[in-house]
C-alpha cells in the first residue's frame, strides 16, 4: 500500500531496548495516482490560459496590470523578467483574496474580518465597510488560548503598561535591559529546567541573528530540508558550510556526520571547527514533530551541538507544555541552543535562546541582535510573564495545565474526525498543527472561499511554500476552541468531500444543500 | 424531493469538474472558451467510439475465434 506510518514500538509493549518511550505515530499517506495526475492537469490548464493571457497583455488586446517600464527606458537593460513571475501573475492573482485578509479583533478562537470585494479580479481590492463576525479561527497560532482581552487576565499587562509606557527606545547592551527582562528571563530558565536564558524583541531576528553569531566560516551546518526561513537565512548569513539531510530521516542524517568527519573541510580536509545540526520541534508545513532521541544519540555519538527550534511546539507539546524536549521525556541538558518563540503559545511577540549559562553569557556580548536591535517591550514582556506562570502554575490556579490538556484533547478529537472523514492529514498525532492534503490547485481558492461562507477562516498554502503537487489547507488547533467549534469546522469540511480521498475511503455522492436562489449557478458564491 | 437530490447531486458532478481541471479559478468568458472546447472534444470522442468501437470488436472477435477455433465455415449453409 502506499501509506506510510511509522509505528516504532512493537505490537505487544514497550520494549526497553527502544529510544522512544511512547508510540510515536506519523503519518505521510501518498494520494492514489490519478490525484497526481489530475494535479498536473490542474496545473497544465492554468499554464495554457496563463499563456493566453500573456499573450493577449503582450499584444494590447488588454490592460496590463502588471509594473511596465516607460517608454523612455525601454532600449535600457530591462527592468521587469516577465517570465520569473509567470505563476504569480497568471495562478495566484486569480485567489489571492484568500490571504493577506486583515482582521480586526483578537485573534482568539473567533474574530473579525473586515469585508473585502474585488472588481477586476483580484488585481484591486477595497473594503466596504462591513466586518464578518465571529468567524472561527483556524489559522492562527493561538495554541494555548492566551490571546485573549479578558481584562481579569490582563490585570498585570495594564500595570506594567502604565508604569513603563511601550518604548524602550534603546538596545539591550546600551539602555534597553529592563529588571523586566531580567525577571522574564529566569522564568524561562526555570521554565525549560536550563541554566539561562535571553530573551530577544523578534522571534524570526532570534534564529536569523544569532546563528550568526554560534557558528563562522570553517563551521558545518547541517540543517533539515524543511527548515524555516529564519534559520535557512541565519545559516547563510553566518558564512559557515551548510549540507542539508532529508525531512526527519536518521540515515542521511548520519550518512553526512560520518562523511563530514572522514573528509573534514572540502579543500584542506582539515577538521570542522564545529558541527551543528539544525532542527525544528514541530514542522509547521508538515506537523511533523522531530525524531530527538535518535538527533540527540547521533548528536552524542559524532559530537556535534544541536540547535532545536521550538518555535511551534513551546507550549503546545509535552506533558505540562514544556515543548519536544518533555515530550521525549528527555533532559534539557542534552540539547545545547534550546530555541524558542513567544508569538505562537505565548500570545506574545519575541524570542528567546537558552541553555548553559556559558552560552548564553557569549550571546548577551556577541549577538547582533542584543548590539543593534531594540529590546522586548514590557507590557509583551509581562503577558510572557503571566502566561509561562499560568502554565507552571504559580497564579494559584490549575489554568495553565487545563489548556494544555485541552490543547491535546482537541488535537486528538480534530485529527481522529478529519482521519475518520477520510482525508489525508500529515504529520504526527500529537502536534496541534493540522494539515489538510488538498493537491489540486482548483481546489486551493476553493476551499479557502467555501469555509469564509461558512464562517471559518482557515489558511491555505499553495506551491512556493509547499511542493507543487501538494497544496494544503492548514489547521492550527487551539486550547480555546470548544469541540463545538470543532466539530462545525470539520462537518464543514464534509460538504467538501471533494478533496483528496484517502484510499480506503470510496468516493460517495454528498448531497449539497444548496440556495439555488437564482438561475444561474455561478451566484452559488 | 426526488427532483431536488438530483439536481444537486449534477451540479456537485459539475463542482468537481470545475475543482479537478482548474476551470474554477478562470474568469467566466475563459470558462466558457474552456466548456467548449472540452464538450467538443468529448462530444468527438463519444462520436469515434459509437462509430468505431463496434466494428473493431466484430472484428478482433473473429480473428481471434480463427486462431484459436480455427474451423473453416462452410459456405455452403
Amino acid at each position: 500500500t502506499n501509506s506510510t506510518i511509522r509505528v516504532s514500538v512493537c505490537k505487544n509493549g514497550i520494549s526497553n531496548g527502544t529510544l522512544y518511550k511512547k508510540t510515536f505515530i506519523e503519518h505521510f499517506e501518498q494520494a492514489p495516482m490519478y490525484v497526481a495526475v489530475l494535479t498536473f492537469l490542474g496545473f497544465g490548464v492554468g499554464t495554457i490560459f496563463g499563456y493566453l493571457r500573456d499573450f493577449m497583455r503582450a499584444w494590447g488586446l488588454e490592460k496590463r496590470n502588471v509594473a511596465t517600464e516607460r517608454e523612455q527606458q525601454k532600449d535600457f537593460v530591462p527592468l521587469y523578467q516577465d517570465f520569473e513571475n509567470f505563476y504569480t501573475r497568471n495562478l495566484y492573482m486569480r485567489i489571492r483574496d484568500n490571504w493577506n485578509r486583515p482582521i480586526c479583533s483578537v485573534p482568539g478562537p473567533q474574530f473579525d474580518l473586515m469585508e473585502r470585494v474585488t472588481d477586476d479580479y483580484n488585481w484591486t481590492f477595497r473594503f466596504t465597510g462591513r466586518t464578518i463576525k465571529n468567524v472561527i479561527n483556524m489559522g492562527s497560532y493561538n495554541y494555548l488560548g492566551f490571546a485573549e482581552t479578558d481584562v481579569n487576565a490582563l490585570k498585570t499587562v495594564t500595570i506594567e503598561l502604565q508604569k513603563y509606557g511601550t518604548g524602550i527606545c534603546s538596545t539591550r547592551q546600551e539602555m534597553g535591559t529592563l529588571d523586566k527582562h531580567v525577571e522574564l528571563e529566569e522564568l524561562v530558565a526555570r521554565f525549560l529546567g536550563v541554566e539561562d536564558a535571553m530573551v530577544f524583541g523578534m522571534g524570526f531576528a532570534t534564529n536569523s541573528m544569532n546563528i550568526p553569531a554560534l557558528v563562522g566560516k570553517g563551521c558545518l551546518i547541517l540543517s533539515d530540508e524543511l527548515n524555516h526561513t529564519s534559520l535557512v537565512l541565519g545559516a547563510r548569513l553566518s558564512g559557515a558550510t551548510i549540507r542539508i539531510f532529508k525531512h526527519n530521516n536518521m540515515q542521511s542524517l548520519e550518512k553526512l556526520l560520518r562523511d563530514a568527519i572522514i573528509y573534514g573541510q572540502p579543500r584542506s580536509h582539515r577538521a570542522w571547527r564545529k558541527i551543528i545540526i539544525l532542527v525544528e520541534g514541530i514542522y509547521s508545513m508538515e506537523g511533523s514533530i522531530v525524531h530527538l532521541p535518535e538527533i540527540v544519540s547521533l548528536k552524542k555519538k559524532y559530537k556535534a551541538y544541536l540547535y532545536l527550534d521550538e518555535a511551534h511546539s513551546i507550549g503546545a507539546v509535552g506533558a505540562t507544555g514544556r515543548g519536544v524536549v518533555e515530550y521525549f521525556g528527555m533532559s534539557p541538558d542534552d540539547v545545547d541552543v534550546l530555541m524558542g518563540t513567544f508569538t505562537k503559545s505565548f500570545g506574545a511577540a519575541g524570542g528567546y535562546i537558552a541553555g548553559k549559562k556559558d552560552l548564553v553569557d557569549f550571546l548577551r556580548t556577541h549577538s547582533h541582535s542584543a548590539v543593534y536591535a531594540t529590546s522586548m517591550c514590557p507590557p509583551v514582556a509581562e503577558q510572557i510573564i503571566r502566561a509561562m506562570k499560568c502554565l507552571m502554575g504559580q497564579d494559584g490556579t490549575t489554568q495553565g495545565l487545563q489548556r494544555v490538556r485541552q490543547l491535546g484533547k482537541n488535537t486528538r478529537y480534530f485529527r481522529r474526525r478529519l482521519h475518520e472523514m477520510g482525508f489525508i492529514i500529515y504529520g504526527n498525532d500529537d502536534s496541534p498543527v493540522v494539515p489538510l492534503l488538498l493537491y489540486m490547485p482548483g481546489k486551493i481558492g476553493a476551499f479557502a472561499r467555501r469555509m469564509l461562507e461558512k464562517n471559518i477562516g482557515v489558511v491555505v498554502v499553495g506551491f512556493p511554500a509547499t511542493p507543487i503537487t501538494e497544496s494544503r489547507a492548514r489547521f492550527c488547533v487551539s486550547a480555546a476552541h470548544t469541540r463545538e467549534m470543532l466539530d462545525t469546522v470539520s462537518t464543514a469540511d464534509v460538504l467538501l468531500k471533494l478533496t483528496s480521498d484517502a484510499k480506503e475511503v470510496g468516493r460517495s455522492c454528498v448531497s449539497v444543500t444548496l440556495n439555488l436562489s437564482n438561475s444561474s449557478l455561478h451566484l452559488f458564491f | 424531493m426526488d427532483i431536488k437530490r438530483v439536481k444537486d447531486y449534477i451540479y456537485w458532478l459539475y463542482y468537481q469538474y470545475l475543482l479537478i481541471t482548474c476551470s474554477y479559478v478562470l474568469e467566466p468568458w475563459e470558462q466558457s472558451m474552456f466548456h467548449t472546447i472540452t464538450v467538443t472534444v468529448f462530444a468527438m470522442v463519444v462520436y469515434t467510439a459509437y462509430v468505431f468501437v463496434p466494428i473493431h470488436v466484430r472484428l478482433a472477435f473473429e480473428f481471434f475465434s480463427q486462431i484459436f477455433g480455427g474451423q473453416p465455415e462452410s459456405t455452403v449453409s
